[in-house]
């Protein structure tokens, strides 16, 4: 399903303008706190009246200022996961869930209570009180309480910002077989590129209220002219690879994409999966030969592409290798010895190590993910 | 425990005052948790004036209170003439009327607590269960509702105390008639009044406090079980 966000509206001196669509797949809000995230997300489920604008999904329109359209919140049909989970504190596990099931239309709906229950782990909640609920819990249970009122899109508000990263790595599976296994948009807000690199299918970079950039992930996250938004320290290429091999001896993970050969810490995903790998900038070495004796075992050719110098001394450079980008942050000083122009044959180092699980997303097929991989 | 039998006059001014309390509490409860959620979430013209108007029976002498409440409420007054012709409704020199004036005099201490706890209620919450669907309707019977509950117990317990302790404009409102009006409070009175009355005043006031202990014990009791559920653990 379709669904198409362009709305202006003022809140204090905040203009917030946004314009995307999305058709299905996972849509990222991506951009710091303060710049209008939530408060489209706000929009889009019916709790803010935009001043201006049209908001649709498939065939219905929501809102549409100019035909003085406003379908409230209850009649949306926007499944929502809050920050902060929101349970019901008087109700039990179940109640929470079955709560939304009980207003949806009897034709429409389509969630099935144990497959939900199921999909997301909570079988052994289903007794018991949200006060008693782990952050991870809280937050599974508010995904299900979602999902089984049959909605038609839905909404996710930073939903693992209070968790600690175990946590994270507890629910970011669900959420990944959420985005895989239903054809409905699910619009996640985030401030986190780790997040986003794994989950998103499409981002829509934020800053102060304005849509800045729309497109797939690797696409925007490569842009160099966007890297003081999409985060400085965290910032870099995201390169599509496919598992080609394990090697057991070393405990390795080989993995093939068009800029060459990566060997990462061994993964728990079967051979011939697509995987993510999210690349920072500061973990990028160059060099201008092929170096032999290096311990950093993936080595890229290829040619600088784009330089960006910003105000310090730090410059970022974006290397073509063979078709796929990969950027790297280096001082204005190694640029110049090194003598690195637009065009110059380079080779881009990146440690095994840098590499980390936090930089990695699922497999990213239509494939079910396997079990194994829930344990980071 | 000879002296401690009641005398069926006695026993009619409990019998009356517990009718009366608990009609006033349960009647006024739907317009206590009315008003409280008007007062916190209502933004209308003359909400100040609502707030002082439910507020002034406490403040106001209760005298004046049940002197208005029979001015307006009388066979003759103008509400009590329109309740009498249309709906049969007599309030003045009647049971009814002393649990009107006690209703009165008990509300704003209902509204008051309702208030505090619907102004407690996470709007959050309410937001959630409006993307799933739910109404405003809705909304307040499954979640703002269940949530006050505390709050509801709490201002049920002080109307009812209350209003077994009405004493000025209950008399002022339907006077003093042993067996129709005499509540336990006018009871009391009424003994101190005459010579040798001491020991059935004496018997009335060890209920009146044995009534209000059970009272604040049941609130305590209601309350904590209430609580237990939301506590965030």
């Amino acid at each position: 399903m379709r669904l198409a966000v362009k709305i202006r509206h003022r809140l204090g001196n905040f203009l917030l303008d946004a314009d995307f669509e999305t058709s299905g797949g996972l849509v990222a809000l991506f951009g710091r706190s303060g710049s209008g995230k939530t408060s489209i997300v706000n929009t889009i489920a019916g709790l803010i009246r935009p001043e201006h604008g049209r908001i649709s999904i498939g065939d219905v329109t929501l809102v549409d200022t100019e035909r003085n359209v406003f379908v409230p919140c209850h009649r949306r049909r926007i499944g929502y996961v809050f920050q902060e989970s929101r349970l019901f504190p008087h109700l039990t596990v179940r109640q929470n869930l079955l709560y939304g099931r009980w207003f949806a239309p009897k034709s429409e709906r389509r969630e099935d209570f144990d497959a939900v229950v199921e999909l997301l782990g909570i079988g052994g909640l289903l007794e018991r009180w949200p006060a008693g609920l782990s952050g991870g819990e809280k937050q599974r249970v508010a995904i299900g309480r979602a999902l089984l009122s049959s909605p038609r899109a839905l909404l996710m508000d930073e939903p693992l910002a209070s968790l600690d990263e175990a946590r994270k790595e507890e629910i970011l599976p669900y959420i990944e077989r959420l985005r895989d296994h239903s054809r409905m948009p699910i619009v996640y807000v985030s401030h986190s590129i780790a997040e986003v690199t794994r989950l998103a299918s499409t981002v829509v970079l934020l800053s102060e209220g304005k849509v800045v950039a729309v497109g797939p992930v690797s696409d925007v996250m490569q842009r160099l002219d966007l890297f003081p938004l999409t985060g400085r320290a965290e910032a870099g290429a995201i390169i599509e690879a496919v598992v080609e091999r394990h090697d057991t001896e070393f405990g390795l993970t080989e993995l093939c994409s068009r800029a060459g050969r990566w060997r990462l810490a061994r993964l728990e995903v079967p051979v011939g999966a697509r995987i993510r790998l999210r690349v920072r900038a500061r973990d990028v070495i160059l060099a201008r030969s092929q170096p032999s004796d290096v311990s950093a075992l993936n080595v890229m050719a290829g040619t600088v592409a784009e330089i960006r110098h910003g105000d310090g001394p730090i410059v970022d450079v974006r290397v073509n290798c063979n078709g796929e980008n990969i950027i790297a942050r280096i001082t204005r000083y190694s640029l110049e010895r090194l003598s690195l122009a637009p065009g110059a044959p380079v080779f881009a180092l990146i440690k095994t190590v840098a590499l980390d699980r936090r930089s990695l997303s699922g497999p990213i097929d239509e494939e079910p993910l396997g079990a194994d991989l829930d344990d980071a | 425990m000879e002296w401690f039998t009641l005398s069926p006059e006695e026993w009619a001014a409990v019998r009356l005052s517990l009718k009366v309390a608990l009609v006033a509490t349960f009647v006024s409860l739907p317009f206590g948790i009315a008003t409280a959620m008007l007062l916190v979430r209502g933004r209308f013209w003359g909400r100040s004036l609502l707030d002082g108007l439910v507020m002034m029976p406490l403040i106001l002498p209760p005298v004046v209170t049940g002197y208005l409440l029979l001015i307006l409420f009388g066979r003759r007054g103008p509400i009590g003439a329109f309740l009498e012709q249309y709906f049969g409704i007599v309030f003045s020199f009647r049971w009814t009327g002393a649990a009107l004036a006690c209703g009165v005099m008990a509300f704003p201490l209902m509204v008051r607590a309702i208030r505090l706890s619907i102004e407690a209620v996470d709007w959050r919450l309410e937001d959630a269960a409006g993307t799933l669907g739910a109404n405003r309707a809705w909304v307040f019977l499954t979640v703002t509702l269940p949530l006050i509950v505390p709050g509801i117990i709490s201002g049920m317990i002080l109307s009812f105390a209350k209003a077994m302790g009405e004493f000025g404009a209950t008399i002022t409102f339907v006077s003093n008639i042993p067996g129709e009006t005499q509540t336990l409070p006018s009871a009391i009175y009424t003994f101190t009044q005459v010579p040798g009355g001491d020991l059935g005043a004496f018997r009335l006031t060890v209920i009146s406090i044995c009534i209000a202990m059970m009272a604040l014990f049941v609130s305590e009791l209601l309350a904590k079980r209430a609580k237990r559920r939301f506590e965030v653990a």
